[in-house]
């Protein structure tokens, strides 16, 4: 049995037989669309595919069974935080007061879910340092492009519209300068210094008239805490740009550090990351922005307001014209909102510190033992994440970093993020989270220097990995060549179905 | 700690390892002066309790009207299985599928729901979700600015208004959106004005990207989706269909139609309202836009042996490659919302989907009688599918006294459209299958009560409101 389960599954569409799975819902009257011009209506109905119940369960049950996840094995994907999602938030989000609530509905049928918004506010401005917070961006990345709007707006209202550029450090993810984009700026990428840290020299070049903003990772993508964050955050003042925190690697610091407190104008946070909630494949997230007092007027609307006799509201249309407007339609993703808000309430704000405390000691343990086998390029006390390096391994055996994580597979483990930051040859981003044992953290450092003898001893055996998934490694180069998007019955043709 | 496994010998073992005595030092890094104190919370709740204050809160909630609302959002029936298979956590605790080797469950159910969005759209390439219908449509427009080069898009009033203004956000740093007029009455009244679309197009100084309309339109109305993507095109704009994903097992496909992008709200396939998301973004386009399509795509492949297998691809138009040349910033997407719509599409099938459109639209017309006996008539009087507005004289305050009678009468559309004189005085109605006969005769029953029992014209709206106030705290 391999790390994940072996039976690829037929399509769907291959599944399908004409005339299953009838029999769910009502047959609606014959003449209901009568009075629907034909001109409006569809010619012939969609070709899907009819499958009943227990096909349906199997195929997705069969499926799901190819995934690694965290609820199968250890996942130290660096970056993506894959802590333990707890049980109790899904069972929240589910019950039906939350569920079936319309995000239409008056404030008077919301009164639970606008307080317990209300609470989740003042909670991430609490662990934010900061003064207010939106929760309506979806994710993360759309939580970075209400900061850089927001700051945009406020440059614009001091009439400092030839502000035009944001910079961002070469270690960046790569959401920051693709937001920057989005909102209408040119990015200046500013190299690191040789310790890993912000190059405050190289930003107090950068700085100057045309500067808008600066995006800083604090710890960094290389897991390292910014010692020079405070004579960094007074340069950008002085220059009259302002500062924007990706708070992506917020589970370091929770009760530690307040970006806020600490000069930040903005930051977004990741609530599938450090506030647990499921990552579902690639999403949903959801990523609220918080501001200090500079941002304050031009938050996203609709805001919730709590009013003088205790109830909650929306905030109506235009009711703030200084506000940036919507990013999203309603309030936000809600229902993982309800999530956050009961990590956040099972935690309490001493146990907030408590994940950070374990998340930066089991990182720094898993380095110490990860430094037997390979490079540790910054070698100083990391928070919860670290990079490795196999460059000398490559150049030695000519096995890559990209074998070692598909070897990794083939031992049980989930890789963890590779070829990031784009600044470390060779590079292993390696998170652990607070929420894995040490019996996991020594098991995972057992194989990767198990991998590392083998690619002295048999480095074929390391290229050639996965052995042990259900499938080897994918003809990526042909997928992007002919891409095949959706499924025809010619593919069938081409690509025999696996059963 | 509720979820971590360190006992304090456990934490004792890695600092010794480290050679350090307490997890303070692996701190050291933070400047005093930055450090801080801890976090000013509430002390930690069992999970006991905590379960206990989370369900009366969302007790709090009113979820148990009858509800008429739609407006962007519909309530469906859901089949069992739907919930049962995403909470298996194969799908839900993991992540990006960044290793295809063991990520072929989420591949696969990527590359099945672009096949079967793509078959509903009738149009050829999916992305694989964004996060809501307004995003999805924002990114749409974007998309039409890329491929023309060129900087103004123009949207129909008639679109959903948050839709509208998120246009306007993302829209915000340098590009134009301009709105297309709506008829103002006749058997047109409330769709797009077409001449006034042509005006729009003809200016020659701000060249047109792409004009955006919805099917059904915000008030339920069908639009003249061709006649708008023959004007679009013949300006060398591109034509974008915001579609809502039921109402297509019986309209018209946007690929039917000419629209080279579709985008939509996912939310009406098996996804609960939830106040707001996490819902699913649609977004569709023609083989000719699949390079500024934004956000992951799935394709087949085979591997090494020649195995069928699924992998990300087409990856050069990303953030995390391509920095600030991307089609978009967007990284985390709704994965796990686009496979309950996988999961619902394949469980009730084409016909089911069928009868679930078809049956809201026979709701709807019984809805339209029964509101129009009640002294509520329609507000337009074109065609719709199962939702349309109705004028209901000081709309608001009728609104609230129904709820006290346990009925949600739609939208107030004063309420989603202050501005819009002609939307002052009217609900907005909507009916699905899960709609029944009952619900429609007690509520065109309080609506006419409520009709008849109105206080004189010239009463101030803001009385209406103290007095259900009043009776509700009597």
């Amino acid at each position: 049995m391999g790390v994940v389960g072996e039976r690829l599954q037929p399509t769907l569409f291959e599944r399908s037989r004409p005339g299953r799975g009838d029999g769910k819902i009502p047959h609606a009257p014959k003449d209901a669309l009568d009075r629907i011009p034909a001109a409006a209506r569809r010619a012939a109905g969609p070709a899907l595919p009819e499958l009943n119940e227990p096909e349906v369960v199997r195929h997705y049950v069969n499926l799901s069974q190819l995934n690694y996840a965290i609820d199968t094995g250890f996942y130290p994907l660096g970056s993506c935080t894959m802590k333990f999602n707890p049980k109790l938030n899904e069972w929240a989000a589910r019950l039906p007061g939350f569920a079936s609530l319309h995000p239409m509905a008056p404030d008077e049928a919301a009164q639970g879910t606008l307080q317990l918004l209300w609470e989740l506010e003042r909670a991430l401005a609490e662990i934010g340092g900061l003064r207010a917070v939106t929760l309506q961006p979806a994710a993360g990345a759309q939580g970075e492009l209400t900061g850089i709007l927001m700051i945009r707006a406020y440059h614009r209202s001091r009439g400092e519209t030839e502000r035009t550029e944001v910079l961002v450090p070469d270690s960046s993810h790569g959401t920051n300068p693709a937001t920057a984009t989005m909102a209408g700026f040119r990015t200046i990428t500013v190299p690191s210094a040789r310790d890993g840290g912000v190059d405050v020299e190289a930003f107090r070049a950068a700085l100057g008239p045309r500067t808008a903003a600066v995006m800083i990772t604090n710890p960094s993508t290389l897991g390292l805490f910014e010692k020079r964050i405070g004579e960094l955050l007074e340069a950008v003042h002085e220059a009259g740009a302002l500062a924007y925190m990706d708070g992506a690697n917020l589970n370091a610091i929770l009760g530690r550090f307040k970006p806020g407190a600490a000069g930040f104008d903005v930051m977004h946070f990741n609530v599938h990351k450090t506030f647990s909630t499921p990552h579902g494949g690639g999403g949903p997230g959801a990523g609220p922005v918080g501001v200090g007092e500079t941002l304050l007027p031009f938050l996203p609307t609709p805001r919730v307001i709590r009013e003088q006799d205790g109830t909650f509201r929306l905030e109506r249309p235009a009711e703030r014209p200084t506000s940036i407007g919507r990013l999203r339609s309603f309030v936000g993703n809600t229902g993982v909102l309800v999530r956050a808000y009961a990590y956040i309430s099972a935690h309490g704000g001493s146990g907030l510190r408590q994940v950070s405390d374990d998340a930066v000691l089991a990182a720094n343990y898993l380095k110490h033992l990860v430094a037997a086998a390979y490079e540790i390029p910054y070698d100083r006390p990391c928070k919860h994440e670290f990079v490795a390096s196999a460059s000398a391994l490559r150049k030695r055996t000519g096995v890559r970093t990209l074998d070692i994580a598909k070897r990794l597979i083939d031992y049980g483990f989930h890789p963890p993020t590779i070829y990031f930051p784009l600044i470390v040859d060779e590079a292993m981003l390696i998170e652990p989270t607070e929420t894995e044992s040490t019996e996991t953290l020594d098991a995972f450092a057992a194989a990767l220097v198990a991998i590392a003898g083998e690619a002295e001893s048999n480095p074929d055996l390391v290229r050639g990995a996965p052995h042990n998934a259900p499938v080897r490694r994918l003809d990526e180069a042909t997928a992007a060549r002919q891409p095949n998007l959706r499924w025809r019955p010619m593919t069938g043709a081409q690509m025999p179905c696996p059963d | 700690m509720p979820y971590g496994p360190h006992t304090d010998a456990d934490r004792q073992r890695m600092l010794a390892a480290l050679g350090i005595a307490d997890v303070d030092e692996l701190f050291a890094d933070i400047p005093p002066a930055l450090r801080a104190a801890g976090l000013d919370l509430p002390d930690p709740e069992p999970e006991l309790e905590l379960s206990r204050r989370l369900t009366k809160l969302a007790g709090r909630n009113l979820t148990d009207l009858a509800s008429f609302l739609g407006a962007g959002v519909y309530r469906h029936w859901t089949p069992a299985a739907v919930d049962q298979i995403l909470l298996r956590g194969e799908w839900y605790t993991a992540y990006t599928p960044y290793q295809p080797e063991i990520s072929q469950g989420t591949l696969q159910s990527i590359y099945e729901y672009q096949s079967l969005i793509a078959e509903l759209m009738s149009l050829d390439v999916v992305s694989a979700s964004h996060y809501d219908g307004a995003a999805a449509t924002a990114e749409a427009a974007l998309m039409t600015c890329r491929h023309t080069r060129r900087g103004r898009v123009l949207v129909s009033h008639a679109v959903h208004p948050h839709y509208r203004a998120t246009l306007r956000t993302y829209f915000g740093a340098g590009l134009e959106v301009d709105e297309i007029p709506v008829v103002a009455d006749g058997d047109a009244a409330g769709t797009v004005d077409l001449a006034a679309l042509e005006r729009l197009l003809a200016d020659k100084e701000r060249p047109v990207a792409g004009v955006v309309a919805a099917q059904p339109n915000f008030y339920g109305l069908l639009e003249p989706m061709p006649a708008i993507g023959e004007l679009a095109h013949a300006a060398g704009a591109l034509f974008v269909a915001v579609v809502e994903p039921v109402s297509l097992a019986v309209l018209a496909p946007p690929g039917a139609y000419g629209a080279d992008i579709a985008a939509g709200e996912g939310q009406p396939l098996g996804i609960a309202p939830q106040y707001g998301g996490p819902y699913l973004g649609l977004l569709a386009s023609t083989d000719a836009l699949v390079r500024q399509i934004p956000g992951r795509l799935v394709g087949m492949t085979t591997d090494l042996d020649g195995k069928r297998a699924y992998v990300m691809t087409l990856r050069a138009r990303e953030q995390d490659i391509r920095r600030d040349k991307a089609a978009s910033n967007i990284c985390t997407n709704q994965a796990l919302l686009a496979l309950a719509a996988s999961i619902y599409l394949a469980t009730i099938g084409p016909h089911g989907l069928r009868d679930v459109a078809v049956l809201g639209a026979a709701r709807a017309s019984e809805l339209e009688r029964a509101l129009a006996d009640a002294g509520a008539a329609r507000l337009h009087s074109g065609p719709y599918l199962n939702e349309f507005a109705v004028r209901v004289p000081d709309a608001r305050a009728v609104h609230r006294r129904l709820i006290d009678r346990g009925i949600l009468a739609g939208l107030v559309l004063a309420d989603a459209e202050p501005d819009d004189p002609a939307l002052a005085e009217a609900l907005l109605v909507c009916a699905t299958e899960v709609t029944t006969p009952a619900e429609i005769a007690v509520f065109a029953e309080a609506l006419q009560t409520t009709l008849r029992g109105r206080p004189p014209v010239a009463v101030e709206a803001g009385a209406g409101d103290r007095a259900v106030a009043a009776g509700r705290a009597g």
